[in-house]
C-alpha cells in the first residue's frame, strides 16, 4: 500500500514533561495511505506521540518530517501544515458556540478562503457522509457523543487533509456509540486516507490497520502487521499488555 | 438637608464631571486592558512578559501612588498630558469652563490602574474556555489571531462580563480620588468645597455625593445581575 517516500517520518524524537521521559528516542515512518494504530498502556506516550505530529506538543530533540518538510516552528507556516493534517480528539472539541455546519465550514472559509456557499455545500456533503446531515443546524451540546465525534471527523475532513490523526477517538463514548464512529474511520481507511490512530479498540486495530505500534514507557516497543502482532507478540511487555486486555 | 436643594447645581456639576471622567477612563481602560490581555495570552514569550510585568506593577500599586505619579510626575517631566486632547473627543466633553491638566492626569492614572484589572478579568474569561477549543482551532490551521477572534473570544465574553462590570464599578468609586489630586469640581471635590470652603454640615453633603455615585453604580450593578441571570438560563 505504501508508495513513494513516507508521508510522516519521526526520527529520534525525545520529549520530557519535567523529569518524565514521555517519548524516548522514538523513530517511526508512516507511508502514504497507510493506517497505523498505536496501542499501549496509559501513560505510555501514545497520545503525546500523536500530538507531536502536528506540533500540538513541541518536541525536545529529534526531527519530524511531514510530506518531505521538517515541521516548522510556531507561526504561519505551522498553521499551513496543521491545515493539511486533520485531528480528531478524545473529547471531540467541537466549537461550542457554533452549529455543526459552522464547525465544519469555519476552517475552509477562514483558513482556505473558500466561498461560504461552496464551503456549506461541501460541509453538508461531508455531514451526509458521516450520517448526520440532519443535525447540521444544531449546536454540539444537542448531539450525542457519537454524533459529535462524527461531526468532528467531518470538520477535519473538510480541510481535505493529507493525513488524519485520531487521539483516542472512542474513549469518551458510551459503548453503543463506539461502532458508528469506528465505521466512519474504517471507511476512511478503505478509501486510502493516511491515518495514525491511538486507540484501545483492538477490533479496529485487527481489521483496519496496516501496522500496529505498541508503546510502553515512552518507547516504541513493537511495530508489526496486526495479524503478526496479535498472534505472536515479540516482547514480554506486549504479551503482558495483550493478556490483560484480551482475556475479558 | 437644604444644601441638597440650594446647591443642586454644584452637585449636578460634580456628577457630570465625574461621569465624563469615568466614561473616558472606562473606554481607555477597556482598550488598554484588552491589548494587555492579548499580550498576556500570546504565544510570544517577550510579549507575555510585557503584559505580565504591567499587570504586576499596576495591580499591586495603590491608586493614590499612581495618581501622585500622574499629577506630579508628568509635570516634572514637562508634560501637561496635552496628547490626550484628541480633537473630536476634546470638544465633546466640556470641563465646566476650566481646562486644567489635572483632569487629564487623573484620567491617565485611572486608565493605567484599571487596565491591569480589566486585563485580568478578560483573561479569566479566556481561561474559562476549555483548552480543547483552542487546540481544535489550531489543529485546523487557524492562526493565533483567527483563533482568538472566531473561537476563543466569542466564548470567553460570557465568563468575562460580570467580573469586568465589577472592575468598572470599582473604577467609578476610585475616581473619587481625583478630587484630591487637583481635579476641581468632580463629585468628591464638591464635598470638599461645600463642607470646607462654604461651611455646610458634612452629613447632608456626604449623602448628596453618595447619591451621585449610586446613580452611576447601582444601574450598572443591576445590569450585571440581569446578564448573569440570562447566562444561568442559557446554561
Amino acid at each position: 500500500m505504501t508508495k513513494g517516500e513516507p508521508l510522516i517520518v519521526l526520527d529520534g524524537v525525545n520529549k520530557w514533561f519535567g523529569p518524565l521521559h514521555v517519548l524516548d528516542d522514538v523513530s517511526l515512518s508512516v507511508g502514504r495511505g497507510e493506517v497505523v494504530v498505536v496501542i499501549g498502556p496509559s501513560g505510555s506516550g501514545k497520545s503525546t506521540l500523536c500530538r507531536t505530529i502536528n506540533r500540538l506538543e513541541p518536541i525536545d530533540s529529534g526531527t519530524i518530517t511531514f510530506d518531505g518538510q521538517p515541521l516548522p516552528a510556531e507561526g504561519k507556516a505551522l498553521a499551513r501544515l496543521r491545515s493539511e493534517v486533520g485531528m480528531v480528539f478524545q473529547s471531540f472539541n467541537l466549537f461550542a458556540h457554533k452549529t455543526i455546519l459552522e464547525n465544519v465550514t469555519l476552517g475552509p472559509i477562514k483558513v482556505r478562503g473558500e466561498k461560504p456557499a461552496a464551503a456549506r455545500e461541501r460541509g453538508l456533503a461531508l455531514l451526509d457522509r458521516v450520517g448526520i446531515a440532519n443535525q447540521a443546524d444544531k449546536f454540539p451540546a444537542q448531539l450525542s457523543g457519537g454524533q459529535q465525534q462524527r461531526a468532528a471527523i467531518a470538520r477535519a475532513l473538510a480541510m481535505q487533509p493529507k493525513a488524519m490523526l485520531f487521539d483516542e477517538p472512542t474513549s469518551a463514548l458510551d459503548p453503543e456509540m463506539v461502532g458508528e464512529v469506528l465505521d466512519v474511520m474504517t471507511s476512511l481507511a478503505r478509501e486510502g486516507m493516511t491515518m495514525v490512530v491511538v486507540t484501545h479498540e483492538m477490533g479496529f486495530a485487527r481489521h483496519a490497520a496496516n501496522r500496529v505500534i505498541f508503546m510502553a514507557d515512552g518507547q516504541l516497543v513493537e511495530d508489526a502487521p496486526p495479524a503478526e502482532f496479535f498472534a505472536n507478540p515479540r516482547s514480554e511487555r506486549a504479551r503482558d499488555f495483550l493478556s490483560k486486555i484480551l482475556t475479558h | 438637608m437644604n444644601v441638597l436643594i440650594d446647591k443642586f447645581d454644584v452637585f449636578a456639576g460634580g456628577f457630570w464631571l465625574t461621569l465624563q471622567l469615568c466614561l473616558l477612563a472606562a473606554i481607555g481602560a477597556l482598550l488598554l486592558g484588552a491589548l494587555l490581555a492579548v499580550l498576556r495570552i500570546s504565544p510570544v514569550p517577550p510579549l507575555r512578559a510585557v503584559g505580565t510585568g504591567y499587570v504586576n506593577v499596576f495591580r499591586n500599586m495603590p491608586l493614590t501612588v499612581v495618581m501622585f505619579f500622574a499629577a506630579f510626575g508628568l509635570p516634572a517631566l514637562g508634560s501637561n498630558a496635552d496628547f490626550l486632547r484628541i480633537p473630536v473627543i476634546d470638544s465633546l466633553f466640556t470641563r465646566l469652563g476650566t481646562d486644567l491638566p489635572y483632569f487629564r492626569f487623573a484620567l491617565i492614572a485611572l486608565v493605567l490602574y484599571t487596565a491591569a484589572f480589566v486585563c485580568e478579568a478578560l483573561r479569566s474569561g479566556v481561561n474559562a474556555v476549555p483548552a480543547g477549543q483552542a487546540e481544535a482551532a489550531r489543529s485546523l490551521g487557524l492562526t493565533f489571531g483567527q483563533n482568538l477572534r472566531y473561537v476563543v473570544l466569542p466564548q470567553s465574553w460570557k465568563a468575562s462580563v460580570v467580573p469586568l462590570g465589577s472592575v468598572i464599578i470599582a473604577m467609578i468609586k476610585n475616581s473619587a480620588l481625583a478630587g484630591f489630586f487637583g481635579v476641581v469640581g468632580d463629585l468628591s471635590a464638591t464635598a470638599d468645597q461645600l463642607t470646607g470652603a462654604e461651611g455646610y454640615a458634612f452629613v447632608p453633603v456626604a449623602i448628596g455625593i453618595s447619591i451621585g455615585y449610586l446613580i452611576m453604580t447601582v444601574p450598572l450593578g443591576a445590569l450585571l445581575d440581569r446578564i448573569e441571570k440570562r447566562q444561568a438560563v442559557a446554561r
